[in-house]
């Protein structure tokens, strides 16, 4: 109990920051707002996960990947294709040149399920291959960088042009992928209509569910050694080098794992917003999700769930209000943040939130020194 | 979700000859009738505005003396460019209705949401508009993804979309009213036209690479070949935002088609015409028509690089009727005078009036009775382009016309089709 208190929850602090976090998204929001609304944090939940995956990439890690969309959309499109298989079956597309397969097929002149769908009709299948087709091609791209020792600023580069690779892949083979128009209409998984209020209420805590326990997961590796470790290779890496670690396996490993976090986070935005498009997986989307985990502190997991949500709530506040002008407003919130909160949310809590949140669990004593280190102030600044 | 009507009305009528002049008398005697009913209403103790619990029975957002719709377009993004004209012309529309006493009495008031250029972002507001702002009706899309993307939601919040641009067809959805050209109806008639004056035999076909320029494409290579008895000598398709054409083009000068059909969307069309007239292929000695170049392009393109090639287009902002000069009079004068009308901007103006004429149909807000009214066959409104006719199968019936265009960037019309029965979902083809 103690192990999971300490590792799995971040200590004290940690378990503060998780109970809060899981109050906000089990309780307060349901209770707050209307299905749509909630519906919208939802999919906002789903970028979280990408985000969460950022900070041990490139917070922890210290490799920063702006091609994070790559794996939220392969996970999102695994998922997609088989809720697809399952809407186009021969009764509902009946009026098609070929009746059974999904509808954009059918415009495209493609008569015959091309063979790379086939397994996606089985659900096990399909939840194998949500995980595990962004964890290789993730394994792939770094075992090949890092273990050459590409790093940096070329290995961003590298992930930002795997993104434009697979964004003209994914529009060229529209016969396909759906193209441009994605694929669109989904209904049911597994025969359970997602489109009702229910379905949307299970899946919005079955997404907040899993985010936590990313979260947990997250934490529990970083309480490791393994976590010292990566915060070592992200400040010193040549001295992790020459104390005899083999420095491009601790790097695979962190780029494969938040491969697969974002990944679960794109089959999760499939089941709630119901289509799945190019547009997701291209290079503004993986931006953006840099900018989540910035605006949220990028060190810190729970901070990347926090900016995630008010980077996406200016989104659509802003844009409700201003609609030609709300861009304008999301680049002064960027600059301002990187301006004068380096550190973003995690940092302004720190600065200002931490010492009275501390004296109010302040009957507890404090036993365990904190898990995650902060780093330097203007080290964020630099680097952007 | 596509919805096919194994027996529409459409087909009934089709057999008989259409004719023109027949149906605005038909038209100006539904409007007397309108008329006194309208009179003999306005005498009883109700007046002119029938209660709200009367015209709206699903909860939307209509109150004694307001009716709120939606306008979803892209203000920001790719696709800014292209949408705003249809933001504007539906303002317009909207402003002439209030002005002219609203909708069963209510004023129209406007949420406009911007879709970004972002499909997602489309499925997200058109939710919003639906589900929390219960908007009677939502004028918006631009692009065939976006509609896509807000069709399910359509579909599952029972919401109505009037949408305005040309597009591929293959597509009916009782929630939709397409006040764009479906593919058919764009292709064969210019088809015709370009063999029937040009007495071309041989064709290149190119498009940006997506779902519109395929399936037009396709309609277009069975026509030539089945109908016309022409010769597809080569089809391409760019990637979208591509800007180098130079391999096509040199293509284009080896198979020397008495015909280049285009359907080259976006930004790639500046480069596109650029490259060509730098390649020295220009309207003098050749002949090009093109599905995609609207007014609005042609300020982008320039006219000096389109000057002699042909579109096939149901508007013209030249178009020269009385009803055309007034709309383009007004256009001008709320959004200044060098807003170019394209096309989509005129379609887009249709939207509201075809509406409100549905909604007066029906006496009420209400989805389905709107739907029912506007499958009635009985919908026509005199647009800035003619009498168009909206027919049960949620498309317009309405001319095609081919226009040449100018060094100005405005088209000359140099023909003018009889009307076209739309007919998205094509045997054969």
């Amino acid at each position: 109990m103690n192990a999971f208190y300490s590792n799995w929850l971040g200590g004290k602090k940690g378990a503060i920051e998780l109970a809060i976090l899981a109050a906000f998204i089990f309780i307060v929001m349901p209770l707050w707002l209307d299905i749509f609304r909630l519906n919208l944090v939802g999919k906002y939940l789903t970028y979280a996960f990408a985000a969460v995956g950022l900070v041990m990439v490139w917070g922890y890690g210290g490799i920063l990947s702006l091609g994070q969309g790559v794996f939220f959309g392969l996970g999102g499109y695994c998922m997609a294709m088989y809720l697809k298989l399952e809407a186009s079956d021969p009764v509902s597309t009946a009026h098609q040149t070929t009746p059974g397969i999904p509808d954009f097929m059918d415009w495209n002149q493609v008569t015959q399920l091309p063979l790379f769908w086939e397994p996606f009709h089985s659900l096990i299948f399909t939840l194998a291959a949500v995980i595990m087709v962004p964890l290789v091609l993730a394994y792939v791209i770094s075992t090949a960088m890092f273990k050459r020792r590409v790093g940096g600023v070329y290995f961003s580069i590298i992930t930002q042009a795997i993104a434009a690779i697979l964004t003209i892949l994914v529009v060229g083979q529209q016969g396909m992928t759906g193209g441009i128009n994605g694929i669109t209409d989904l209904k049911t998984l597994h025969g359970w209509n997602i489109n009702t209020e229910s379905a949307k209420y299970i899946l919005y805590y079955v997404n907040g569910a899993l985010l936590l326990g990313v979260i947990m997961l997250c934490r529990f590796i970083l309480s490791s050694k393994f976590g010292r470790l990566l915060l070592a290779m992200r400040d010193k890496e040549d001295r992790v080098r020459f104390s005899g670690y083999d420095v491009a396996n601790f790097k695979i490993f962190t780029f494969s794992m938040g491969a697969m976090i974002s990944a679960i986070g794109g089959a999760m935005f499939i089941l709630q917003v119901g289509f799945m498009s190019p547009s997701l997986i291209g290079i503004v989307p993986s931006i953006e999700m840099v900018i989540f985990a910035a605006i949220g502190g990028r060190v810190s997991l729970v901070g990347a769930v926090y900016g995630t949500l008010l980077v996406n709530y200016g989104k659509s506040a802003f844009s409700e209000s201003f609609p030609s002008l709300w861009l304008l407003f999301m680049g002064a919130l960027f600059i301002g943040v990187v301006m004068f909160f380096p550190n973003g949310l995690a940092g302004l809590y720190d600065v200002y939130l931490k010492g009275r949140v501390e004296s109010l669990a302040g009957k507890f004593k404090k036993k365990n020194p904190p898990a995650i280190l902060t780093p330097a102030k203007t080290e964020l600044q630099n680097e952007l | 979700m596509l919805r096919k009507k194994s027996k529409s009305p459409t087909w009934n009528r089709a057999g008989r000859p259409e004719n023109v002049s027949f149906l605005p008398v038909r038209k100006t005697v539904a409007n007397a009738v309108a008329a006194t009913l309208l009179i003999a209403f306005a005498g009883s103790s109700f007046g002119a505005t029938p209660p709200t619990s009367q015209v709206d029975t699903t909860h939307l957002a209509v109150t004694d003396t307001e009716v709120i719709v939606g306008q979803l377009h892209s203000s920001t993004g790719t696709m800014a460019i292209s949408e705003t004209g249809a933001i504007e012309a539906e303002r317009l529309a909207i402003d002439q209705i209030n002005a002219m006493g609203g909708v069963l009495g209510r004023k129209i008031k406007v949420i406009q949401e911007d879709g970004g250029s972002d499909w997602p972002t489309f499925a997200e507001k058109a939710k919003k508009l639906l589900e929390s702002d219960h908007v009677a009706a939502i004028f918006g899309c631009w692009t065939s993804a976006s509609r896509k993307a807000v069709l399910p939601v359509l579909e599952r919040d029972n919401g109505l979309l009037y949408y305005p641009t040309f597009y591929e067809g293959l597509e009916q959805s009782k929630n939709v009213v397409y006040t764009g050209q479906e593919a058919t109806q764009q292709v064969f008639a210019g088809l015709d036209w370009v063999a029937k004056t040009k007495g071309s035999k041989t064709y290149y076909l190119i498009g940006s690479d997506y779902i519109w320029p395929r399936t037009t494409m396709k309609l277009a290579r069975k026509y030539i070949e089945t109908v016309l008895h022409g010769t597809v000598v080569g089809e391409e398709y760019a990637a979208l935002g591509s800007t180098d054409f130079g391999s096509t083009i040199n293509k284009i000068r080896l198979k020397k088609p008495d015909v280049i059909y285009a359907a080259v969307v976006g930004g790639s069309n500046v480069s596109w015409f650029k490259q060509l007239k730098a390649a020295g292929i220009t309207g003098k000695d050749h002949t090009l028509l093109t599905l995609s170049v609207t007014e609005d392009e042609a300020n982008g393109i320039g006219g000096e690089n389109l000057l002699g090639f042909y579109s096939a287009m149901k508007y013209f902002q030249s178009l020269d009727t009385p009803g055309n000069k007034e709309f383009v009079k007004k256009f001008k004068a709320k959004w200044g005078a060098g807003a170019p009308i394209g096309d989509v901007t005129q379609a887009g103006y249709e939207g509201p009036w075809l509406w409100k004429a549905a909604v007066e149909k029906a006496g009420s807000f209400d989805t389905d009775k709107v739907v029912k009214a506007e499958e009635s066959g009985q919908i026509s409104f005199d647009a800035p382009e003619g009498m168009v006719y909206l027919e049960s199968n949620h498309h317009l019936k309405t001319r095609l016309r081919i226009g040449e265009w100018r060094a100005d960037g405005q088209a000359d019309i140099v023909y003018t089709s009889d009307y076209i029965m739309p007919n998205p979902f094509p045997k054969g083809y």
